[in-house]
């Protein structure tokens, strides 16, 4: 792939390409930050609340891969996230794997899953992309409601958290936190790497121009498939890490509600940036925390923030901090 | 055996009249304003609140206990209600959104469904309540032969049907219906000729927005009214609007019943597949003719 | 006569500038015409004639400049205020003629901006074979139909300022002669028009006034009489 990267360059988004070096060490800053924050979290916050935390902003980094860098709005991606939830729960308590094997293979069977629907919903474009896989998402509902072995309403409960690698026990929640935080991490490490590959810039050309991209040769619909898989798969790795923190896949996690929650995460945060999901996740996570006790008019607020979003702040968080510092990409 | 499919597919029918009304409005607010209408769902829900509240507790909200505004009148007042409703909301928020990509639309649109939803959530029972208005008329049963079918049940089927053809002689045989297909193709040409685009857009929206109002009063006799009733139900409009063609209005209307049919059938054969039934329709008309039945190949 | 003697003229535009959302289409267009009269707009493809005319009717994302019509000011009307208060009729590039519209539905879109308009029949009268079709669908019709009725259409509402944009644009020879035989029937019945036409041989004949724009900008104005003495340098602007 690495002799395409020139030309790719030459129409790729210019901006993120000459990233100077301003952006460069904003970028840095704000890396060392992330670190240092996931790091000592637990000393300060219930460590549970962090991990979830972590658990939606993997999920909203994962969606950002599609829709902020390859311009496609899947309203499905609960499918993934739920879907994987069940798959760990699963495979962790029925048949016994241990959990990072459980979480690993949670992950592909999400990528699986993410290679059937994104299949037929590249057929179409643009909205009906977003119908598309809003409905096959749907079906992995009504699958996770139905099926014998997924607990209907109730879920799946009580998945046991094991031992990692044989030997650390993660029902230590310490021990727990910082298996969560790794994966973030790694999770975080990939996206950033895939962004930053000349599989990336091409990703972010189709987004920018289509029709140029397709002019020039490249197969889009390979691209965008692979896209899809790729952010299906680590929004699997997210469910499936949060079925084990809470040792509970519910339904919830595979509703269409949930689809629109990590869009709006992203779209909060700053969609195409780095850094906007964790802070948009964040945001919201923290807000649904805070504001349990009123019921549920949390959703009215959750709506409201969507409304006032899409309507003043497109750019999200991240995004207009970016343009009032001049920066090129956060 | 026989009897138990015609029979299901009566109650199939049942469920298409709702499919159809609701397709039928996103189909005509997509095609001039190329919004996917994410509310019209809770718009529905909405509308069938809307009746409760004027049978039931309007009256005691204002003291009058003994006022009940009927089921025929809120035939009449609701959709006028949610109609404007959507005129507020075009007017207010999405018609800032026309420049942008559709997508921001949509997701306008979803915000407005968590926020009609939570307030009903709030305010009612989420497990639903029933509508006591049935008019007198209407209650009882008849006996097909095959089946006994409530009154109210065929009444709805009968009278969405009317809904349906009326609308469809509108857009396709009125002036006013020339207009709307003319903007639906060139709404640049159609203002320079002098036509007043953005009021007709308003009035679209308005229109399709009534027309998800109007199904709501007409479900509330049937469904519990509950919020979260046009929740689901908007995916599965999704489903059918893409089997169906999104830019057409005779697809939307046929699908709509059909597919309603397809479900109740399902549930004789295979009836925990009825759920998804329509989705893998889908899938296999995304296989074999991705613009949809009724779509124009492009 | 003096084409530039006129008092008030119908159409005058001055310092036209339009975009289309970033990029600066238009830089200053300056051009009248009085009533009655015939003008062309001549330049080689994407040099500004079309946008020049999409500027008028408001069809452009932002325009500045000066657009007066009958002394009354237009630059800043909404695009569907436009034809009625300024009784124009446009044809616009490729005809637009309505797909999902019946010939008759098409015809009968516009509202009047006018008082004499044609009648339906008059319109049958003047181009019979839109009446043979009347109730087919618009772009079933043959290029040289589509033209007629583009242009049935805008004569029916009563219109009297036309902005035609390239109708004799890949139609037959036959065609072009009974579009022309129509022009000068118009213009001799008073309509005021500008054509936007890539057939000068078709445009020459019948235009009071040639402006010959490139760059978005008009760069020469040659009246009629003067055409045989410019014939070089028009050659020039309009070779490809």
């Amino acid at each position: 792939m690495n002799d395409t990267t020139s030309e790719v360059a030459e129409f790729a988004d210019t901006d993120m390409q000459k990233s100077d070096t301003r952006g460069r060490v904003a970028q840095g800053v704000l890396f060392v930050i992330l670190t240092a924050a996931v790091l000592v979290a637990p000393f300060f916050l219930y460590p549970v609340f962090v991990m979830q935390l972590l658990c939606f902003a993997l999920f909203a980094l994962a969606f950002n891969l599609l829709i902020g860098f390859t311009g496609l709005l899947s309203f499905g991606h609960a499918a993934f996230f739920g879907g994987a939830a069940y798959f760990a729960g699963h495979m962790i308590k029925v048949w016994g794997f241990p959990p990072l094997l459980g979480i690993l293979l949670a992950a592909m069977a999400a990528g699986v899953l993410g290679l059937v629907i994104g299949s037929l919903a590249i057929r179409r474009q643009g909205i009906y992309f977003a119908m598309i896989t809003l409905a096959l998402a749907q079906i992995v509902y009504f699958f996770a409601l139905q099926l014998p072995f997924t607990g209907g309403e109730n879920g799946l409960q009580g998945i046991p958290r094991g031992r990692l690698l044989g030997v650390i026990d993660l029902n230590d929640p310490l021990a727990m936190y910082y298996f969560v935080a790794a994966i973030f991490m790694a999770g975080f490490l990939i996206i950033y790497r895939i962004i930053h590959s000349p599989f990336g810039q091409v990703l972010q050309a189709v987004r920018e121009n289509e029709p140029r991209a397709l002019s020039l040769g490249y197969n889009v619909d390979r691209f965008k498939l692979i896209a899809f898989v790729m952010s299906a798969t680590l929004a699997g790795l997210a469910g499936a890490t949060k079925a084990l923190v809470f040792q509970f896949a519910s339904l919830t996690d595979a509703h269409w509600q949930m689809s629109g929650e990590v869009i709006l995460m992203t779209l909060l945060g700053g969609m195409g940036t780095i850094f906007g999901p964790i802070v948009g996740a964040v945001t919201i996570v923290t807000l649904q925390h805070e504001l349990s006790s009123i019921g549920s008019w949390v959703q009215v607020v959750i709506g409201a923030i969507f409304v006032v979003a899409v309507l003043l702040f497109r750019r999200g968080i991240i995004g207009e901090l970016a343009r009032v510092l001049r920066l090129p990409s956060l | 055996m026989l009897k138990l499919i015609l029979a299901q597919a009566m109650l199939g029918l049942n469920n298409g009249v709702f499919y159809a009304m609701l397709s039928l409005g996103l189909a005509v607010i997509f095609g001039l304003l190329n919004v996917v209408n994410f509310a019209h769902g809770a718009l529905y829900m909405t509308g069938a609140f809307l009746a409760l509240i004027l049978y039931s507790y309007l009256g005691v909200w204002i003291g009058i206990e003994d006022l009940h505004i009927n089921f025929w009148a809120a035939l009449i007042i609701v959709p006028i209600l949610i109609g404007a409703l959507g005129i507020l909301i075009e007017r207010t928020m999405l018609r800032w959104l026309y420049r942008f990509d559709p997508i921001y639309s949509l997701l306008l649109t979803f915000g407005i469904t968590l926020v009609l939803q939570g307030l009903f959530v709030n305010f009612f029972s989420a497990s639903g309540t029933p509508y006591p208005g049935q008019p007198e008329s209407l209650r009882g049963v008849v006996d097909l032969g095959f089946m006994i079918f409530p009154k109210y049940r065929l009444f709805a089927i009968g009278f969405s049907i009317v809904i349906c053809l009326a609308v469809w002689f509108i857009i396709e045989r009125t002036r006013i219906g020339a207009m709307l297909r003319a903007g639906t193709e060139n709404p640049d040409l159609v203002k320079a000729f002098g036509i007043n685009v953005p009021l007709m857009v308003t009035l679209t929206f308005g229109f399709g927005t009534g027309l998800a109002g109007l199904a709501g009063v007409l479900a509330a006799p049937i469904y519990s009214v509950g919020p979260l009733m046009g929740a689901d139900l908007i995916i599965i409009i999704f489903a059918v609007v893409v089997i169906g063609g999104m830019g057409s209005i005779m697809g939307a209307v046929v699908s709509g019943f059909a597919l309603g049919l397809v479900e109740g059938i399902t549930k004789v054969f295979y009836a925990p597949a009825a759920n998804t039934v329509i989705f893998f329709l889908m899938v296999v008309v995304l296989l074999v003719r991705p613009a949809g039945l009724f779509g124009r190949q492009s | 006569m003096s084409a530039t003697a006129q008092p008030t003229p119908l159409l005058k535009i001055t310092d036209l500038n339009a975009w289309y959302g970033e990029s600066h289409v238009l830089h200053g267009i300056d051009l009248e015409l009085g009533e009655g009269q015939l003008i062309t707009l001549l330049g080689r493809n994407g040099s500004g004639r079309t946008t020049t005319l999409r500027a008028i009717m408001g069809m452009v994302d932002r325009r500045t400049g000066s657009i007066s019509i009958r002394g009354e000011e237009f630059i800043s009307k909404p695009a569907h205020r436009i034809a009625p208060l300024g009784g124009i009729g446009y044809c616009p590039e490729e005809r637009g003629i309505f797909a999902s519209l019946n010939v008759e539905e098409n015809l009968l879109l516009p509202p009047t901006v006018g008082k004499d308009g044609m009648s339906l029949d008059e319109i049958y009268e003047m181009f019979p074979n839109l009446k043979e079709v009347r109730k087919r669908m618009g772009t079933l019709l043959s290029g040289g139909e589509q033209q007629m009725l583009a242009i049935a259409r805008i004569l029916r509402t009563g219109a009297r300022l036309l902005l035609l944009d390239e109708i004799t644009e890949g139609l037959a020879p036959v065609i072009v002669k009974a579009l022309g035989d129509a022009i000068s029937r118009l213009k001799k019945s008073g309509y005021t028009i500008v054509l936007v036409e890539q057939n000068f041989r078709f445009a020459a004949p019948r235009a009071d006034r040639h402006y010959v724009i490139e760059h978005g900008k008009v760069v020469d104005r040659i009246e009629a009489a003067e055409v045989d003495a410019k014939m070089d340098r028009l050659n020039h602007y309009l070779s490809v």
